[in-house]
């Protein structure tokens, strides 16, 4: 019994990190360029109803749902949103060197005003009442793997292992790849090696012939994309293609948190993000605890992300520091 | 040389810092800023709504103007958003980014509303709000002060620390209310809603006033405090040069430490001013993303707590305005928070045309050919 | 004549008011060491730059290799064989040498750190390098640092080669190295340009000579054919026996004894390294020795800005004839003992003056804690400004003008002035004329003469040995952190000077 409680309490803190490690691993390729993006939050939103106003207006279309479209519609429409966001901030604090804790802040409220509005009217602007459900669109994207299946049909223990760590849609599993991907390219490629060369040292960057708008530009947007996706997973898999006012909460900000916790590594971000997701529902799974403990425990993820941070720069350890540029705008000519 | 060919590849923009910019095109370009983000909001409200605009744009004004009450509300908004801007003011002048409002605000409250939970009927009301007031502030105060040790002693990352505190804070407050409201309803009601305990008189019959009039001296004191005292010089030296700083011999850890209990001490204010003058109440909501809005207010304003007025009236007066127009055309409340980002977004990024040149080599070339 | 392989044609350049660039030309070939000369801020390094990228010239041509280039970005640059070494090296910290070297460079081989180290080795064996790839940056030594910046444009197969000032920092006998390596450079084909100010390393390393005055111009010469005091006069417009006045000195007493000084820095290396010397009233004791023997070190320590790790900093008061101890007291503390000590420190926009803040502002630094009021006083700061930009002639718009935005010279004038204005009973000034024009320079040696006069106790970290035999009483040098030698300034030749800064390289890098 306990046994079966442990394997469910993995199951959903896995669920629960999904969305957090989009936005994770999403942050931090835009940290490397130097860009702190405090506006990921707001993006994740738009990322979620991008993907729900592309789902509602084809399940609304008339056609005949075709499955793939019905996953590659609210796939592309969340990724534009989330990239339109992005290139606000990037536009704001790239081009036009704003500073990025007042752009990020203020994409974040813009992005949860957007998500929130059209959340909420969405429905009248067709004339309908009540709330956002799209059933079909929710199912498409919470189909799981063919393996699932076979391995359920084998029996005990591959059914619990089927059932723990691949019950989940594919856009699960996309998070896993596109963290390994991202861990890869910041690691083994000349991109990689270029990108994180501007979050350091902008100048150098610049000296060494890397043009530096351009990349924190792609970094932006592209994190901006992966961190959408982190909203699409939640509203479409996670809730089955509901929107709930707020329901996507402060995920955002803990995806931010997860990049310090997980000292900008976005291997790391895979585990951190699942343990983060474990203790945003671990009170769940303990029994007889009072609710108001349940809340202490709600705070353990901030509390330790901030131990990692004050450890980090206690130890000084120079691999382990924040991007050395991390918030700074650049300007070659500057003098 | 092949001239085409040189005319092609130079490049087409070319930025440069301006050396100076006469005061009247600085704010001509603000207003043109401001104008544009109009504009483009007008054409947002016509896309999703077909209203007209201008319509909407007097519905606004109405809804937060219209009437005293209605002008009463925005004034005790306008004065908390103040409040916390300036209190997140001579940390950012000294450099130093507290992301961290939203927290100190909320644990000041929390400790005004322990205090009035825990004490009830038991003591006179003067006594409780004075308690309420020092432990508002005194825990403000704690909420910075520990990101500040970290960040002058061990160069900790401010914005990332006080960006965590922040949901610390937020779960210290559910965790309260969940001790305090043992039914699971998760809402703490109007603390002692029948005597009134703990709670700030009215002033000339007006709920608010002494809110208001508390912040608006503050910012006032805030003011001369950074443009007059010596502390306040010594914001802008370390916010300057930290070198320089060390090399008068002001202590720097020390300064930090100084202004961030300051910083602390304000937002504390702010959540004793909220529970006490306000709401009556604690919820994690407290602070409403106040403190984040406040950076967006005092960056806006150059860090001058005067400017911070208008900045922080711009601001409300958009909020309460768009949340008028929800109701009356039957929108979602949030279009309040889209307008103020399309809005905030214009403004802040108007700065750059006052602090850079753009030149155009094409159009340059034309003029000297015609000549 | 062969093709030049970079031919600069009237280029110009102007940051805001500032002219740095004046229609400069430029002619250099493969196979030579052409140097680019210059005093400070003559417009030697903007005029790089716009060869190598950073920045884009106003008007002109650049031609390479007989071809109009337009070079818009470093990148651009590199395409065109160009490659810069610049003054501040530009390496991130984090990362290995080879990660450095191959940073930014379109390969279309895939990346692999393995083969790129094996490269990296070919180079080093070629030119006679010595480096170890995979080492970190923040381990390393400035020479060190130097060197991966040379194989990286190298690697890049750069055939034109700027190297910014790139003695500044380095010990005889790496600069040795480093020419013997310019020298393999240049008979392998390749064109360097190598900026400095030093005539004699010109002398001994280059084929042909351009000498820019104030971005201006000036002309080319060959160096076989040329000598040092032509070169000098290119350089500073008129032949100069410097005409520096010095006074005998004014009836001298000990003013600061500094005795077993130790200091080490943030890695644990000591810096100062047991230093004693006792400075005198109404004298100039100047400071020599290669940038980085830890000047900056002593200076600070004395003005309670650096932790002392052994020794003593004593000063003799003259009004009471007590003895006061100054270590481990900050500098308020130490003006609260009422010794007037006056510090020009070298960097005067990082220390010294914020740039943000107004001349006004700026004179309060040292004052604004006067008074038991909590609020400052403007009125004083506000005379002495005034004072000051008419007294030294500083130009600018107004006393409300942010220091930032005056030039050089000035900022250095309101720095001076500032610190002279408090009539300190020791003034200490490192490199105090860096960066400023003959005139302002003078001015700012008529300066500490007159401070001398009043009794001060001068301490002058200066660059330029021939200021130092021509303006100073006693001649200290100094280098690793340790005390090379005293002389007397009135009998002290550039030579002896010299031997003595050099004479401590022995025991591996200063740096």
């Amino acid at each position: 019994m306990i046994i079966k409680t442990i394997f469910a309490f993995i199951n959903a803190a896995i669920i629960q990190g999904i969305p957090l490690l989009f936005g994770a691993t999403g942050e931090i390729i835009t940290e490397k360029s130097g860009n702190l993006n405090l506006g990921i939050p707001g993006i994740m939103y738009v990322g979620g109803i991008s993907g729900i106003i592309g789902g509602y207006l084809y399940e609304h279309s008339g056609a005949e749902l075709n499955p793939a479209l019905c996953i590659l519609i609210p796939l592309l429409s969340s990724i534009a949103g989330s990239v339109l966001m992005a290139l606000i901030y990037s536009f704001l604090t790239v081009t036009l060197r704003v500073n990025q804790n007042v752009t990020g802040l203020a994409l974040t409220t813009f992005g949860v005003g957007i998500g929130n509005f059209f959340g909420g009217s969405l429905l009248s602007f067709f004339g309908e009442t009540g709330s956002i459900s799209l059933m079909t669109t929710g199912l498409c994207f919470k189909a799981k793997l063919p393996l699932y299946d076979y391995l359920v049909s084998l029996g005990e223990p591959f059914a619990t292992f089927a059932e723990t760590f691949l019950s989940f849609g594919f856009l699960a599993y996309l998070a896993v790849i596109i963290a390994i991907v991202a861990s890869f390219f910041l690691k083994r490629t000349k991109a990689g090696l270029n990108l994180r060369s501007i979050g350091e040292n902008p100048a150098t960057a610049d000296a060494a012939g890397i043009s530096v708008v351009k990349y924190k530009y792609l970094s932006t947007l592209i994190g901006g994309a992966i961190a959408g996706l982190g909203g699409l997973y939640f509203v479409m898999d996670y809730t089955g293609g509901a929107w709930t006012n707020n329901g996507f909460g402060d995920r955002g900000w803990l995806a931010i948190a997860i990049v310090i916790f997980a000292i900008w590594r976005p291997s790391m971000g895979i585990l951190s993000s699942f343990l983060f997701g474990g203790l945003y529902i671990l009170c769940v799974y303990i029994p007889g605890l009072s609710s108001s403990t349940k809340e202490l425990i709600n705070m353990l993820p901030y509390v330790v992300t901030i131990l990692v941070l004050v450890i980090v720069s206690m130890r000084k350890k120079k691999e382990n520091q924040p991007p050395a540029s991390l918030g700074l705008p650049y300007f070659r000519e500057e003098r | 040389m092949n001239r085409t060919e040189k005319h092609q590849r130079e490049p087409l923009i070319h930025i440069t810092r301006r050396a100076d910019i006469p005061l009247a095109k600085a704010w001509l370009i603000r207003l043109a800023a401001i104008v544009s983000a109009l504009i483009v909001c007008s054409l947002l409200i016509v896309a999703i709504t077909n209203y007209n605009p201008i319509e909407v744009f007097v519905k606004m004004a109405e809804g937060s103007l219209g009437s005293p009450r209605k002008l009463m509300f925005l004034l005790q908004e306008l004065s908390m958003l103040l409040c916390i801007s300036v209190a997140v003011t001579p940390a950012f002048k000294m450099k130093f980014w507290n992301l961290g409002a939203e927290g100190q605000v909320l644990v000041g409250g929390l400790a005004s509303a322990a205090c009035m939970f825990y004490a009830k009927d038991s003591i006179p009301n003067a006594l409780l709000i004075f308690l309420m007031l020092a432990a508002g502030i005194a825990s403000g105060m704690i909420w910075a002060l520990i990101p500040a040790v970290f960040k002058s002693v061990w160069g900790t990352n401010e914005s990332l620390f006080t960006l965590m505190m922040n949901y610390v804070a937020m779960q210290l407050v559910a965790f309260f209310i969940m001790v305090w409201v043992p039914n699971g309803s998760n809402v703490m009601g109007i603390i002692n809603m029948n005597s009134q305990n703990g709670w700030l008189p009215d002033l000339f019959g007006q709920k608010y006033l002494i809110n208001i009039i508390i912040v608006f001296i503050l910012t006032v004191v805030m003011f001369i405090y950074l443009k007059y005292s010596k502390q306040g010089y010594e914001i802008s030296v370390v916010g300057g040069s930290q070198n320089t700083a060390r090399y008068i011999g002001i202590d720097v850890k020390k300064v930090i430490i100084r202004t961030m209990l300051i910083s602390g001490a304000i937002c504390g204010l702010a959540g004793f001013l909220l529970v006490s003058g306000t709401n009556h109440t604690i919820s994690k909501e407290l602070a409403g993303g106040m403190g984040f809005t406040a950076i967006m207010v005092s960056w806006l304003a150059k860090f001058n707590p005067l400017l911070m007025i208008v900045t922080s009236f711009l601001i409300v007066f958009l909020q309460r305005g768009a949340g008028e127009i929800a109701t009356a055309f039957r929108l979602n409340t949030s279009v309040a928070d889209i307008i103020t980002g399309i809005i905030i977004f214009f403004i802040i990024g108007c700065e750059f045309f006052i602090n850079y040149k753009i030149n155009f080599r094409t159009s340059k070339e034309r003029r000297e050919a015609k000549q | 004549m062969a093709t030049a392989s970079i031919e600069l044609k009237d280029i110009s350049k102007r940051f805001g008011r500032i002219l740095a660039n004046d229609k400069v030309c430029l002619t250099a070939y493969s196979g030579e060491i052409l140097a680019l000369l210059g005093e400070n801020g003559s417009g030697k390094t903007t005029l790089m730059n716009m060869i190598s990228g950073i920045y884009y010239p106003d008007e002109g041509q650049i031609l390479i290799n007989g071809e109009e280039a337009v070079i818009r970005s470093p990148k651009e640059a590199f395409d065109y064989g160009i490659g810069m070494i610049h003054q501040h090296f530009k390496l991130v910290d984090i990362f290995s040498a080879a990660e450095n070297i191959v940073l930014g460079l379109n390969e279309h081989r895939r990346y692999n750190l393995k083969e790129i180290k094996a490269r990296v080795s070919e180079i080093i064996e070629k030119y006679g390098f010595e480096l170890d790839p995979s080492k970190k940056i923040y381990d390393m030594s400035v020479s060190e640092k130097q060197t991966v910046e040379i194989i990286k444009v190298l690697y890049r197969g750069a055939d034109i080669l700027i190297l910014d000032e790139p003695t500044a920092v380095l010990t005889l006998q790496e600069i040795q190295k480093l020419f013997e390596i310019l020298r393999r450079m240049r008979d392998d084909g390749k064109t360097i340009i190598i900026i400095t100010h030093k005539l004699q390393e010109v002398l001994e390393l280059s084929d042909r000579v351009t000498v820019l005055r104030k971005g201006r111009y000036i002309g080319t010469v060959d160096t076989a054919s040329t000598s040092e005091s032509e070169l000098t006069e290119m350089m500073v417009g008129k032949k100069i026996s410097l005409n520096i006045t010095r006074t005998e000195p004014n009836n001298p007493t000990d003013r600061l004894t500094v005795s077993g000084l130790e200091c080490i820095d943030r890695d644990g290396r000591k810096v100062i390294d047991g230093v004693s010397f006792t400075a005198r009233s109404g004298e100039i004791l100047g400071i020599a020795g290669i940038a980085g023997s830890g000047q900056r070190e002593l200076l600070e320590a004395i003005a309670g800005l650096q932790h002392i790790q052994n020794g003593s900093v004593v000063y003799h008061d003259p009004k009471t004839g007590i003895d006061e101890e100054l270590r481990g007291k900050s500098p308020i503390q130490i003006r609260e003992l009422g010794v007037r000590l006056s510090f020009v420190p070298e960097d005067r926009l990082g220390m010294g003056l914020v740039g943000n803040m107004d001349i006004i502002d700026n004179m309060m630094l040292r004052s604004y804690k006067r008074g038991r009021s909590m609020f400052v006083e403007r009125k004083g700061p506000k005379d002495l400004a005034n004072t000051i930009i008419e007294q030294l002639e500083v130009v600018t718009p107004s006393a409300e003008t942010p220091v930032r935005k005056l030039s050089g010279g000035n900022v250095q004038k309101v720095l001076v002035g500032r610190e002279i204005s408090a009539s300190p009973t020791v003034l200490m000034a490192a490199y105090p004329v860096r960066g400023l024009d003959i005139n302002s320079s003078y001015a700012i040696y008529n300066l500490l003469n007159d401070q001398k006069k009043n009794g001060a106790s001068v301490i002058f970290v200066g660059e330029d040995l021939d200021v130092l035999v021509e303006l100073c009483d006693r001649i200290m040098v100094i280098g690793s952190g340790r005390i090379m030698g005293i002389l007397d300034g009135r009998t002290a030749s550039k030579n002896e000077i010299g031997f003595l800064m050099t004479k401590s390289q022995h025991g591996g890098p200063a740096e």
